[in-house]
């Protein structure tokens, strides 16, 4: 079974908001909150949804962080703004770059969501584009859709009854790239996540730093198909893909065991907690001390496939009951273990009734949140007979993924009537194409011909810093020592003053690692580029040197350039540029002969 | 050849390539040459088309019939009365149109809430776009709030914010006795949002309708905050903001109560009464003067041609330019009254503090202290329509309704 991949990446854009003049940054400055309720709407069948409605009948409340780059339009006080022009002729340059078809008018939808990330209830998005493409070391990825839609409100914190969000991020636009699922391992994720996001960045118009750009894998080997959510550190794209491949296998041969075993679910929940009275298990005594249960139920047909070999079935289940808040859930592949002794295994099994291909689940809570787990658990045991289930998921730091939450449903969407649609001429599009930038390998090409190495090139442009890179280049030259500040160096440094100052003869060339690494440190440039000034005599140091080895000077002649040279530049490295050293030195030494 | 229609399922080729999708109607927005498409992603785009082929005819949408339960006899009935405006919509998710809802059913399924609140007897007296409102509309307001008080124990109208409480101020104006409570209710949100303020508005208007209070209120968020509302009194409140779910506030007096679960009166109020007196005429002759700096007399002696009344809205504590004396003694020589309210809103106007509003006041214009100036405007149409000259100038001064105070506190 081939595996097939299919990526959407969402990367925020450095221009004002999109659908109002805030500033597109994150803020820690709150000014005030205000709190408010959500309603599902009337669908188009003008029915309300029932699972909607009584999630908001919960009254669940949300608070809403005001910071100073948010405004009444953040706040669904004030009608949004017609949608920022510079945001979507990035999108729109986006689009030619994958060489999507622009649609020739722009309707914003609304798509509800009702989680209270958007405050007005539904985020808004369009449909610039479709039917791109993109080239790449393994074929052609598709590009079906390209979208420009608005960030949601940062989660800060969720308590009993009220989710508390700030609307500093709310309204920052997004580009929302959506390919086909053609990678068929983590490797081509990667690249192809990779492509798309130096293609973004050759717009110069992205936001940078965590959580700017966020990349969603789906990954289907032929049954549900799995999003990972959120996967977003392209190095580790690989390993979660290909981590989940072997997952979906391991679930593939687990029905197919359990459909030759005739497995079963026998849906009765045992409370046997009588048996665990005296249990030395730390944890189960601790629950039941506080009045909590043991309950248990038996899986026919399922021993070995919760934690034996490859088979990890006991872990889909402890992640279905973890969402609910439950940690105390064990089974028969891993017992006896946790305290839980042999013999209490046996008085289990018996209890149960279970023969040697049997596996029993048991959990220690109170009983009703117990009875909620085991009939989860039951629900996921019955999916495990069919396979892979279609699911989100969320990476996890060692590679591995866990269940979030269900895919989510068809979305609801319809129009936003308060934004006019945008006509997209021909000649814009046209006017557009003559100013897109460069694609990567372009630009890679150039500055690999300004005389930095290839592995150089592509790090600058990767980090967007090749618009300075080349500036500074052509001004003062040193290519190779400009590349290697900017890779070693970091963000917000003047290096075009650097190299000012060190193409003025100011200090030497082997300072500038270390002024590089003292700015980033927090030193200020300037100050630190004084301390490497020439403030020493390099005629004196040159001419005490040739008298003190005079006799080296007679017996070898110009034959003494090379050691009086390290001489002298022991003394002055850092300050003064080995070149310069050299021709004093030359000229003086010819003089003394 | 246009065999296509909104609602099939079409094929359009174009100079890009093929877009397949639901055709939608034409929005009003739209570019001539663009066709509306909802792609099988749910998104609408707009492309022009070189052919459109029909894949599938489009089907009728099914007509969904809503229930509401039986009356439950435990619960007070509360007449709902449509008037059209964004509080009473809906969308067509189809083409994105606001619908208005007609029926006790659409607000039952707005609101399921109010089930428990009430039993509602809904009915639309018209529909129309809030700016679109007139004198004749408040007449007929009047008429079915007479009718329905026989019927229910309060009444709630839902109606657009633009100009509510011009509407707010007739009503009052036109009943002198309530055997039941008026509310108006509107929303800044639209009800087809899932952020709307129409759901708290609402319901909090069906608990007001329920209370003892024998006046006019208007009910509206009391802040940005989806928890309470404020109860405001018909002749003082002002729509105050363009856009903000608290536009409404109530100027130079406080709202006279606050509602969200609980109800609670602030201040006085007046009770019901044991019947509703109507009193429905209005003499439309009346004009609503803003005046401003570089105001020509003539434009404002035109504005008062023809005309029985005039409120003017001074600057400051009520002036106009002294050039504007002479023209404002002609007409309340001719018969004109006019009354002065001021371009502040907030404080009430003082024609003796300088030289131009004593003369406005020798000339024979009334002084309305802290009256706002739509109302008075709809205070003075009221009077001319039922009281003969001399008592409308006794009483556009007076405290009828609570349009007027003679004490402000600071706040």
């Amino acid at each position: 079974m081939t595996m097939k991949c299919g990526l959407e990446i969402h990367q925020q854009l450095s221009t004002k908001k999109l659908f109002c003049e805030c500033p597109s940054e994150l803020s820690d400055k709150v000014m005030g909150t205000v709190t408010r309720i959500l309603r599902p709407t009337q669908s188009e069948m003008g029915e309300v949804d029932r699972a909607a409605m009584e999630e908001s009948l919960k009254h669940r409340r949300f608070i809403y962080e005001i910071t100073d780059n948010s405004c009444l339009v953040e706040l669904d006080e004030e009608p949004p703004h017609d949608l920022n022009r510079e945001a979507l002729e990035v999108a729109l340059k986006v689009a030619l770059m994958f060489n999507a078809k622009i649609v020739d008018e722009i309707h914003v939808m609304r798509k509800i969501v009702i989680d209270g990330s958007n405050t007005s209830g539904f985020q808004r998005t369009a449909l610039i584009a479709v039917d791109g493409y993109m080239d790449t070391s393994f074929g052609r990825v598709r590009i079906p859709t390209i979208c420009l839609e608005e960030e949601a409100a940062r989660k800060i914190e969720e308590r009993e009854g009220v989710v508390v969000y700030r609307l500093d991020r709310l309204g920052i636009p997004l580009i929302e790239i959506s390919t086909d699922p053609d990678m068929h391992t983590g490797e081509e994720v990667k690249e192809a996540a990779q492509r798309i996001g130096y293609i973004l960045r050759a717009t110069k118009k992205v936001r940078r730093g965590a959580g700017t750009i966020r990349q969603d894998i789906n990954v289907s080997t032929g049954q549900g198909r799995v999003e990972i959510k959120g996967a977003s550190r392209l190095n580790m794209i690989p390993k979660w893909v290909n981590m989940e491949l072997e997952r979906q296998e391991m679930l593939k041969k687990a029905a197919e065991t359990l459909r030759d075993r005739n497995a079963k679910i026998d849906e009765t929940i045992y409370d046997i907690t009588e048996i665990f009275k005296n249990t030395e298990s730390k944890i189960i005594a601790r629950i039941l001390k506080k009045g909590g249960k043991v309950l248990a139920i038996k899986l026919n047909g399922f021993a070995g496939l919760l934690k034996s070999g490859k088979f990890r079935l006991g872990r889909e289940f402890a992640d279905r009951v973890r969402v609910i808040g439950i940690r105390g859930l064990f089974h028969s592949d891993e017992l006896p273990a946790y305290g839980v002794s042999e013999d209490e295994v046996k008085r289990v099994k018996d209890a149960l009734n279970a023969g040697e291909y049997d596996a029993f689940v048991l959990i220690a809570e109170r009983e009703e949140l117990a009875r909620l787990g085991l009939e989860k658990v039951i629900e996921r045991a019955k999916i495990a007979m069919n396979g892979v289930p279609g699911e989100t998921r969320a990476p996890k730091d060692d590679g591995s993924t866990a269940y979030l939450r269900p895919l989510p449903g068809a979305e609801r969407m319809y129009p936003e009537t308060d934004i006019p649609p945008i006509r997209i001429t021909e000649e814009y599009i046209e006017e557009l194409r003559k100013s897109l930038p460069k694609m990567p390998e372009e630009r890679v090409a150039e500055l690999v011909d300004m005389g930095i190495s290839e592995q150089e090139a592509w790090q600058i442009v990767h980090m967007g810093m090749d618009d300075e890179f080349e500036n500074i280049v052509k001004k003062y030259g040193y290519p190779t020592i400009v590349a290697r500040a900017m890779l070693n160096g970091c963000e917000d440094i003047d290096y075009e003053k650097i190299f000012e100052y060190l193409s003025a003869g100011k200090f030497a060339k082997e300072a500038v690692d270390d002024i590089v690494l003292r700015a980033c440190n927090g030193e200020d440039v300037e100050k630190v580029m004084k301390e490497y000034e020439a403030s020493i005599d390099l005629d004196a140091i040159i001419d005490r040197i040739i008298e003190e080895k005079k006799e080296l000077i007679n017996e070898r002649g110009m034959g003494a350039f090379k050691p009086l040279m390290g001489l002298v530049m022991k003394e002055v490295r850092g300050k003064v540029d080995g070149k310069k050293v050299s021709e004093v030195l030359r000229s003086k030494l010819k003089d003394a002969l | 050849m246009a065999d296509y229609e909104p609602g099939d399922y079409v094929e359009v080729q174009t100079k890009k390539g093929v877009f397949r999708g639901v055709l939608l109607p034409t929005s009003q927005f739209s570019d001539r040459n663009v066709v509306l498409l909802k792609l099988d992603n749910g998104y609408n785009v707009g492309i022009v088309p070189d052919q459109i082929r029909v894949l599938r005819k489009g089907t009728q949408k099914k007509k969904i019939k809503k229930s509401v339960p039986a009356p439950n006899p435990n619960l007070p009935t509360v007449s709902i009365l449509g008037t059209g405006g964004t509080i009473a919509s809906y969308v067509d998710y189809r083409t994105g149109a606001v619908h208005p809802a007609l029926s006790a059913e659409d607000f039952a399924y707005a609101v399921p809430e109010i089930r428990n609140e009430a039993n509602i007897r809904a009915r639309l007296i018209f529909n129309i776009l809030s700016e679109d409102m007139k004198p004749e509309y408040w007449i007929k307001i009047a008429h079915a709030i007479k009718e329905e008080s026989e019927r229910s124990e309060g009444i709630v109208i839902p109606h657009g914010t633009d100009t509510m409480t011009y509407t707010a101020a007739a009503l009052s104006f036109m009943f002198p006795k309530l055997s039941v409570p008026v509310v108006l209710v509107g929303s800044q949100r639209s009800s087809d949002r899932p952020s709307s303020d129409a759901y708290i508005n609402l319901l909090s208007a069906v608990r007001v309708a329920k209370s003892d209070l024998g006046e006019v209120a208007v009910v509206m968020h009391a802040t940005s905050n989806d928890d309470v509302c404020h109860i405001h009194r018909g002749t003082r409140v002002r729509k105050m903001h363009t856009s903000r779910r608290d536009a409404f506030k109530s100027i130079n007096s406080a709202p006279i109560g606050v509602v969200g679960e609980e109800l609670k009166f602030t201040e006085e109020y007046v009770k019901k009464s044991d019947e509703t007196v109507l009193v429905p005429s209005l003499d439309e002759k009346v004009s609503l003067i803003y005046y401003y700096p570089g105001m020509p007399v003539s434009v404002f002696e035109r504005m008062l041609e023809g005309m029985h009344g005039a409120i003017i809205m001074g600057t400051g504590l009520g002036h106009v330019a002294s050039d504007f004396v002479p023209a404002v003694k002609k007409a309340v020589k001719d018969g004109v009254i006019i009354g002065m309210a001021s371009q502040c809103l907030y404080g009430q106007v003082n024609l003796n503090v300088y030289s131009t509003g004593r003369e406005l006041k020798n000339a024979g214009v009334i002084p309305l202290g802290d009256m706002l100036p739509e109302v008075a405007y709809v205070k003075l149409m009221w009077l001319l329509g039922n009281y003969d000259e001399e008592e409308v100038k006794r009483l556009l001064p007076e405290n009828l309704r609570g349009e007027l105070a003679s004490r402000r506190v600071l706040q």
